[in-house]
């Protein structure tokens, strides 16, 4: 082994800040927002980048969505993957966590030689943070989550620090294996307008269903293949609070009286 | 592998557990398991892995019916794949329809694994669980905490994971009778291509525990102004919190941030001063008890979840306020 093969997947997602939610009929408007690469895969993508900067290899970013998710790939390209991989097909539709799971490890175990798997925490829209252990298990490989720290990267292993327990525990982790990393374990760069126009030309690789049928099962994918449901969407209201505003020379003696009168006995310290 | 509803019964719960120490999440996961387990006419499980079991009996107390327990020295280092194997076994012998799990790092973290081993569903993060008609719902929230959905999952067991705080701990009662059940275990480690090299205690923050937080916004003008609110905390036994961009800016660690990104928190006072209140923050904190915003904007939209709010620079209020608490 001469080279390091790096896999992020990555998710499009919509500009959560942006997005309109429709309380009536409970429907969210994806189209009502710009997409972007989710956050968090950034972090996961610089971790990569930083990888082969310093012990070389190669890094393959994967997504599954629609066809639009192409331009996130690209960026992806733009910010130093080498090559990428777009799942698109009907038949992926209304996957679940695990199926989402399922098709990514289907697609990584098709490319073979991979030594690390690198995952963000979490999406901004699912906000499960479960596929990259999912895929880990599907794989049979081992996983460290929540790394926020990478102590050392070398070509047969990976030391990280990851929190749990009340605990920061360093582990090292020999490859092939997955981790997944929190905000913390970098600042992803941006990509210059140079390689964002490198990558104008390069080419996403599109796979279906079809792609993957000669080591997965059809029943697996999509709605078919997951195992839980969404029955019924609930668009909160926002829960505003009946504010007493203090405004003034003396807004602070008043207010500090009417805390005291509300609460005083029932916090320690007012 | 999954298996239908028909062959399966019982909810279990797992007990987290830090070096044999139960996580309080427990608590309140056997709190709601017995509101479950009523529900649907069934027994309440606990599910107890750890390097020392001579609590087991403590969850008995806290409303189980019965406790699975395996005591090894394996389970005294957070090793997902040994939790799993142990775990996925059981399940596959004893069939229950129900599984919870706290949402811990890892809770998180193992969950998946074991989810994906037994082929089945798993909703994360769930704030809401409720039996209807005969079903089992879990509510979760997602897009940032903008929606709740409501989801149900078609073979068993049937997995969640919980937040942490969200249900209320079960009574204790020494008098409540169950059965202790030794498992033994005689399976090789799991995750040997892990080493753990070295074990730091985390400084924490205690956020999330907190009675009382101080955090700080963008109204704050230089990273030394935190001691001000530093000292607003120590008047008040408050713990200091902060929004992201002072977090991004590198003014303050993250394990301070609370938001969607950071942590979530839910003090009985939450006091918030020089923030002007975006989604990213709202999502961390506006489920605290009482909030108090203190903001130069009138217009800043954190006054709309307040409870009171202080219209004035923080660079005067704070300090009044630090005088009128000594007073005290």
């Amino acid at each position: 082994m001469t080279d390091l093969d790096i896999i992020v997947p990555i998710k499009e997602v919509p500009d959560i800040e942006k997005v309109n939610f429709d309380r009536e009929k409970g429907r969210i408007d994806r189209s009502s927002s710009s997409k972007e690469p989710n956050p968090f895969d950034l972090n996961a993508l610089e971790e990569a980048v930083r990888f082969k900067e310093e012990v070389g290899g190669r890094i393959t970013v994967i997504s599954m969505g629609p066809s639009s998710a192409e331009e996130t790939l690209k960026e992806a390209m733009a910010r130093g993957a080498d090559k990428a991989i777009l799942l698109t097909d009907k038949k992926f539709a209304g996957s679940d966590t695990w199926a989402t799971s399922y098709t990514l490890a289907n697609c990584i175990k098709k490319l073979k030689d991979f030594d690390l798997i690198i995952c963000g925490e979490k999406t901004v829209d699912g906000d499960t943070g479960q596929v990259g252990p999912e895929i880990a298990e599907i794989l049979d490989i081992p996983h460290i989550a929540y790394a926020n720290r990478t102590i050392e990267r070398k070509l047969e292993s990976i030391v990280v620090e990851s929190e749990m327990w009340g605990r920061n525990f360093k582990k090292e982790m020999k490859f092939p294996g997955l981790i997944t990393v929190t905000k913390d374990v970098n600042e992803p760069r941006l990509p210059s307008l140079k390689n964002k126009l490198k990558v104008r030309n390069k080419e996403v690789e599109k796979w279906t269903m079809k792609d993957l049928l000669d080591i997965s099962d059809e029943i697996h994918y999509g709605s078919t293949g997951s195992p839980t449901k969404v029955v019924n969407i609930e668009i909160p209201e926002e829960i505003g609070r009946e504010s007493k505003i203090f405004e003034g020379g003396d807004a602070v003696k008043k207010f500090v009286k009417q805390l005291r009168s509300d609460l005083g006995d029932e916090i320690h310290g007012l | 592998m999954a298996y239908e509803n028909e062959s399966s019964e019982g909810v279990w719960v797992y007990c987290e557990q830090e070096k044999g120490k139960i996580h309080p999440v427990t608590y309140e996961l056997l709190n709601k398991g017995r509101e479950l387990a009523d529900d649907l006419e069934t027994d309440l499980n606990a599910l107890f892995l750890t390097p020392d079991g001579s609590d087991a009996e403590e969850l008995i107390y806290r409303g189980a019916d019965g406790v699975y327990l395996i005591e090894d020295d394996i389970f005294d280092e957070p090793d997902e794949r040994s939790f799993k194997e142990y775990i996925a076994d059981l399940i596959k012998r004893e069939k229950p329809e129900i599984l919870l799990i706290g949402a811990t790092n890892f809770g998180r973290s193992m969950a998946p694994r074991l989810a994906a081993a037994l082929e089945t569903g798993l909703t994360a993060d769930c704030t809401g669980l409720k039996i209807d008609d005969g079903e089992f719902i879990q509510i979760r929230p997602a897009f940032t905490g903008n929606i709740l959905a409501h989801i149900s999952t078609d073979r068993c067991p049937k997995m969640a994971t919980v937040r942490y705080k969200e249900f209320k701990e079960s009574d204790r009662d020494e008098n409540r009778e169950g059965m202790v059940i030794k498992e033994t275990a005689d399976m090789i480690k799991g995750q040997d291509k892990i080493t753990i090299l070295e074990e730091i205690i985390a400084e924490d923050v205690g956020l999330q525990d907190a009675e009382i937080i101080v955090s700080g916004g963008r109204g704050l003008k230089d990273p030394n102004d935190f001691d001000l609110l530093e000292e607003l905390c120590s008047v008040l036994d408050a713990k200091l919190g902060s929004s992201r961009p002072l977090v991004d800016e590198g003014w303050i660690p993250r394990k301070h941030q609370v938001g969607y990104s950071g942590k979530r928190v839910k003090p009985r006072l939450y006091i918030a001063c020089g923030i002007s209140g975006a989604p990213q923050h709202l999502a961390g904190m506006k489920e605290s008890d009482i909030i108090i915003a203190i903001n130069k904007d009138p217009s800043a939209p954190i006054f709309k979840y307040a409870d009171y709010g202080i219209v004035g620079d923080l660079y005067e209020v704070v300090p009044e306020l630090i005088e009128a608490f000594k007073e005290n």
